[in-house]
Formats: structure tokens, C-alpha cells, sequence
């Protein structure tokens, strides 16, 4: 029987589709029914992570140090996590005290090709006797050889495990076959997969990559994540006792602290809707949905257009001025015929 | 004319691009381009040009200190913290161009007079030579700014190493300078690397909340700031006009580079080090005044 960790990322990345509105008490109340449900780590935070409150990517209801609070309170065997994205987040400004609150786990991320960013953050966690993991975001944008060099880079930072991101949906389970078989070969630390669901693909997806040697895997309850939002963790947990892959995780309880997420957090959980599916298509950045269908309002010009015109010019997530531009741009055009 | 004498510390991009803008100084002469390694890109770029080099970093200034008026220091942070005394000692100007801090921030287009009165002058960012002028006309033009945010997007290729291991210290150099400038309490720098290719061409965005806006003074002003700014950054672009949208306001510019060293993708090479000159040359002019040189 294969051994899986499942990283929880519904109080983090569920924050994009909350427009980072997350109250303490649904932190609180989340937080206590997956530590009852024995999840390993519940990542809590802004949707970019620590540090990433902002005009351009959206403000948090909360400050980083309210929601580490509240989580660590309510967390007793869960590990808490961060994402932390080096060029949002210093280690002075944001890193240093998320320590004095009780992080567990830094998931550090960069760009899929940029993991030289990571270093210091990395290192500064493993110092602090703090595990590290390294997150390549937006992996569908790099091939696997460009994919593995960076992994590597972050496993000689320090990187205990390795997370490959497929931060626009983008991905079929071949892809993903491909990709993480290519790193767990080469890598001596453990490879994960964090889905997103904008071609229905993200617990196939989740399977395959454990197929193909992934030891981590994230999910967030219903789904709650960015755009057509994450892989749904209590889905995957139950897939995988079907495929006698253990994440230690009872499944009864999975599902009560998804009713919560339901219940508490948002009425109306992601689904894949049109503009999402067209987001995976042009392989731009989930967390761009609600931005991109704002603009689209704003200016008077369809999402997507916007959004595969953002697909051409190969933006980045951090990018989110560019919804801005590009929405200008496709009216100025309409005006002008 | 005489030319001032400058020599560049660090043959990495920002020094390589420099190099560039200095021969093409009517009033600024590189009497020494300084690195570690002959071999290595930059300096083989000099030899090439013709200008003396030298590969023993500071030592070649301590040793020869009558070499150069100006320094430009392309090191970093922490090299310049050992440089900036001895230097100082020597009573050489230094332009500084890491995010060390030591000295006055300059932005050519708000202070650049007020500097010249120092030997040490800190050039902050490529951000936030981009970023802070609008912060600065948000600070001159609106009343009760709450927050400003800064946001860059370079292209990957333009970022080398030490600007890669140096990020925390470009936020925190960019957060300081724009706090400074525009006399906003709350500020935020974001920094993203873009690795497409074609490589993109930098842009930096600026953010503000506050309670009312007077659009007419800010666009006035912003559209006064990039021309002045323009007269050393040609290709400093306002790409987004200053509006009012979802509850903020939003501006942005694009920065093409000349294409000296890197291609014109780098404009965060380009202005940082167009406002060195800028800088420098202003020094060669006062001397000149004065009949020193």
C-alpha cells in the first residue's frame, strides 16, 4: 500500500475564489474539522500566500498574523502551512514572524523557471528547523528537463519535497504522467501535484500523478480554490481508498469539513464555468478569474478575449496589471473598429 | 573639454550597460572598468571598447585612488557597506547603484540638486526609478493618500544573479524609497520575473487608495513628471494614464532599454542606469562651472 500526504489547501487557495475574505470564524471552524478529519497539513492564508495582500492581487480581509492565529488555535495534529512567493513576501517583512506564530510547513514558490528566487527563503526556513518545500508554479509553461533543473535547484537550497503546480488547469493526465515521472526519477526528495479543476481534469490528474511516483498531493474541500478551483480533497481521498493509497485521512470527517466549507464559507462552490474552462484553455493563471471578469465589466469587452490575449503574451501569476491593460486595449480596438 | 573621470565598479549587467552610456557621455570618461575576472563577459566587452580594466576590484582604486572622480558601484548591498568608507576616505563621489542605502535617495526628476551636496548617492531600484516619480505626483497632487503599491514585471533574462539573490532587499529599498518620496505611511513593492520569449519589456504599475481623487491634478502631473523624466529615459512610456477603477487608482509605464548591453527588453538596466548618469553627469557640469576640470 502506498503512503500519500494530502496538503490542504482549501483556507489558502480557496481564498482567490473569496476575494481573500475569510472571517476568523471560518477559519476557526475549518481549521478544527480537518484536524479532527487528521489531514497532515492545512495551508491557511491570502490566495498568493504571505505577504501577497494587495491592490493587485487583492486585499485580504485579514492580516497574515489574524489568520496564522486563528488557525494555529484550532489546529493541534495538523501541521500549518504557508505559501510564500519570494517577490511578495521578505523574509523581514512577512516570513520572520509567521515563525513566532507557529508555522510547521513553508511551501516556498516561484515562477516554474525562477526557483533561483527561492533560495534564501528556503534556507532561511531550514534554519529556523522548519520543514521547506519548494513550489513550481504554472508548470505547464516549461518542459519537464527545464522543470527538473529548477527542482533540482531548490533541492540544493535545502527543499525537502518539491511541488509542481498546474496553476491554470492546463493540464491532461498524460501531461502529468510525464512530468512528475521525470522528477521523481531524478529527484531525491519527494514530488507533489497540486491541481486545478478548469478541464475537469483535477482528480484524474491527482491519480496520475501518484501513479507516476507523487507522494504529496494537494486538495482543497469542494473543490474551494481559484477559478474552477482545486482538486476536491475529500473526492480524492476517497478515490484513493478505492486505489488502496493511504493518506490517513477518515473519510467521514473529510466530508463533515466539507459540508463546513458549504455551510459557512461559500454557498456557491467553484465549478467550472465558461470563463474558467477558457482560462485552462489559454493556460493563464486561475487566480485570474474574478480580476478578469471585473475588467471585463469595467471596460465593456468579453473575458474571453481577455483572457486569451493574456494566454498570447505568456503573463505570469503577479501579472494581474495586465487584465487591466489588455481590457483597454480590446476596447480601444472595438472603438476604433 | 576635459571629460570627468569615472570608473565602474562590478562588470555584471548593470556595470557591461553603464560601460555603454558613459562612452557616449559628452562629459563623462571611464578611466577604469573594474571586475574580478578578466574572463568574464563584461570585461571582455571592455577590452574590446578599448577601455583600461582592471580585475582587483576595490583594490585597484585603493592603489591608484588619482584613477577616477567618480565611482559608479555596480557591486552589491553588502560589498558597497565595505567600499562606500574607504572611498569616502579617498574623496571619491560615490553613484551608488546597489540597494545598500547608505546614502541620499536620488530620483533625478524630484532631487537631483539636493544630492549633488553629498559623496555618497543611493540610485535605490530599477522599480523605483520607474515607480516612485508617479508615487512622488500622487503625494504632491491628492490629499489623505492611504496606501501606494508598486508592482515591476521584468523579463527573467534581464535579472542576473546577485539582482535574483538580492530580491527582499529590492522591496524593502523600493518600499523605503517610495514611502519617502511620496509621504505616504503604508507602502508595498511587488517584484515578478517574466521568462517569455520574446522577452518582455519592463513594466511597473502604481496603486493608490484614497478617500477622494482629483484626477485632472493627478493626470496633469503625471504627464508632466514623464517628460521630465523622459529627458533621460526617452523610451519612459505611460502605458495606462493615471484612472480611477474598482475602487483604486491605476497607472502604468513601460520602459524600453536602448539595447546596450542587454537588448531593449531590459529597461530595468536602462533606467537605473540613465538616472546614474544623469547624476554624474550633473556633477561634471557643476565642476566645469566652477573651472575644476
Amino acid at each position: 500500500m502506498r503512503n500519500v500526504i494530502i496538503s490542504d489547501a482549501t483556507l489558502r487557495d480557496g481564498s482567490h475564489a473569496l476575494s481573500h475574505q475569510l472571517t476568523k470564524g471560518q477559519i476557526a471552524a475549518y481549521a478544527q474539522a480537518a484536524d479532527a478529519a487528521g489531514v497532515p497539513i492545512v495551508e491557511v492564508g491570502h490566495g498568493n500566500g504571505l505577504g501577497a495582500s494587495s491592490l493587485q492581487v487583492g486585499l485580504s480581509l485579514l492580516d497574515d498574523r489574524e489568520m496564522l492565529q486563528t488557525a494555529r488555535e484550532n489546529l493541534s495534529r495538523s501541521r500549518l502551512g504557508i505559501h510564500v512567493i519570494p517577490g511578495f513576501a521578505t523574509i523581514n517583512n512577512d516570513l520572520r514572524f509567521a515563525f513566532d506564530y507557529g508555522v510547521d510547513v513553508v511551501r516556498v514558490a516561484s515562477h516554474c523557471t525562477e526557483a533561483d528566487i527561492t533560495e534564501r527563503h528556503i534556507s532561511f526556513t531550514r534554519e529556523q528547523g522548519k520543514e521547506a518545500y519548494g513550489v513550481l508554479m504554472m508548470s505547464h509553461m516549461a518542459p519537464k528537463e527545464v522543470l527538473l533543473d529548477e527542482a533540482l535547484k531548490m533541492q540544493s537550497y535545502g527543499a525537502e519535497a518539491v511541488i509542481i503546480m498546474d496553476s491554470a488547469g492546463a493540464y491532461l493526465p498524460t501531461d502529468v504522467m510525464d512530468r512528475v515521472g521525470h522528477l521523481a526519477r531524478s529527484l531525491k526528495i519527494p514530488v507533489g501535484f497540486h491541481a486545478h479543476n478548469n478541464l475537469g481534469m483535477a482528480v484524474a490528474n491527482s491519480v496520475a500523478a501518484v501513479e507516476a511516483g507523487a507522494r504529496i498531493i494537494d486538495g482543497a474541500s469542494r473543490g474551494l480554490g481559484a477559478g474552477a478551483g482545486n482538486a476536491q480533497m475529500e473526492v480524492v481521498v476517497a478515490v484513493f481508498e478505492r486505489l488502496q493509497i493511504k493518506t490517513g485521512i477518515d473519510l467521514y470527517k473529510a466530508l463533515d469539513a466539507a459540508d463546513i466549507v458549504e455551510k459557512s464559507i461559500m454557498a456557491s462552490i467553484p465549478y467550472i464555468s465558461s470563463v474558467s474552462l477558457v482560462s485552462g484553455l489559454s493556460g493563464v493563471f486561475s487566480g485570474f478569474s474574478k480580476h478578469v471578469t471585473l475588467a471585463a465589466i469595467e471596460y465593456g469587452v468579453d473575458p474571453r478575449d481577455i483572457f486569451f490575449e493574456l494566454g498570447a503574451r505568456k503573463v505570469v501569476g503577479g501579472q494581474e496589471d495586465k487584465i487591466v491593460e489588455v481590457a483597454m486595449e480590446l476596447k480601444d480596438r472595438r472603438e476604433r473598429g | 573639454m576635459e571629460k570627468l573621470k569615472v570608473a565602474i565598479l562590478g562588470s555584471g549587467n548593470i556595470g557591461t550597460d553603464l560601460l555603454y552610456k558613459v562612452l557616449r557621455s559628452s562629459w563623462l570618461e571611464c578611466s577604469m572598468f573594474i571586475g574580478r575576472n578578466l574572463s568574464s563577459k563584461g570585461m571582455s566587452r571592455a577590452l574590446s571598447l578599448g577601455v583600461p580594466v582592471s580585475d582587483k576590484g576595490i583594490e585597484c582604486i585603493r592603489e591608484n585612488p588619482e584613477c577616477c572622480d567618480i565611482v559608479f558601484d555596480c557591486t552589491s548591498a553588502m560589498s558597497h557597506n565595505l567600499h562606500a568608507p574607504l572611498l569616502a576616505q579617498l574623496g571619491i563621489i560615490a553613484i551608488d547603484l546597489t540597494p545598500a542605502k547608505l546614502g541620499p535617495f536620488c530620483i533625478p526628476a524630484i532631487n537631483l540638486d539636493a544630492c549633488l551636496n553629498d559623496v555618497n548617492i543611493n540610485m535605490i531600484t530599477c522599480g523605483g526609478q520607474a515607480s516612485i516619480p508617479l508615487a512622488w505626483v500622487i503625494g504632491q497632487t491628492q490629499k489623505n493618500v492611504d496606501y501606494i503599491e508598486v508592482v515591476s514585471t521584468i523579463a527573467s533574462k534581464s535579472a542576473g544573479p546577485a539582482t535574483r539573490l538580492n530580491l527582499d532587499e529590492y522591496i524593502e529599498t523600493t518600499e523605503k524609497g517610495v514611502k519617502m518620496f511620496s509621504g505616504c505611511g503604508r507602502a508595498k513593492a511587488i517584484l515578478n520575473l517574466n521568462p517569455a520569449e520574446p522577452c518582455i519589456d519592463m513594466q511597473t504599475t502604481v496603486y493608490a487608495k484614497l478617500p477622494e481623487v482629483d484626477l485632472p491634478a493627478l493626470q496633469q502631473g503625471v504627464r508632466d513628471m514623464v517628460e521630465k523624466i523622459q529627458q533621460y529615459v526617452p523610451s519612459y512610456k505611460l502605458v495606462i494614464p493615471p484612472t480611477y477603477e474598482n475602487n483604486r487608482v491605476i497607472m502604468s509605464v513601460r520602459v524600453k532599454g536602448i539595447g546596450d548591453f542587454l537588448p531593449s527588453y531590459a529597461g530595468n538596466l536602462d533606467i537605473i542606469n540613465c538616472a546614474a548618469i544623469a547624476v554624474a553627469e550633473e556633477f561634471a557640469k557643476k565642476r566645469s562651472e566652477q573651472g575644476v576640470i
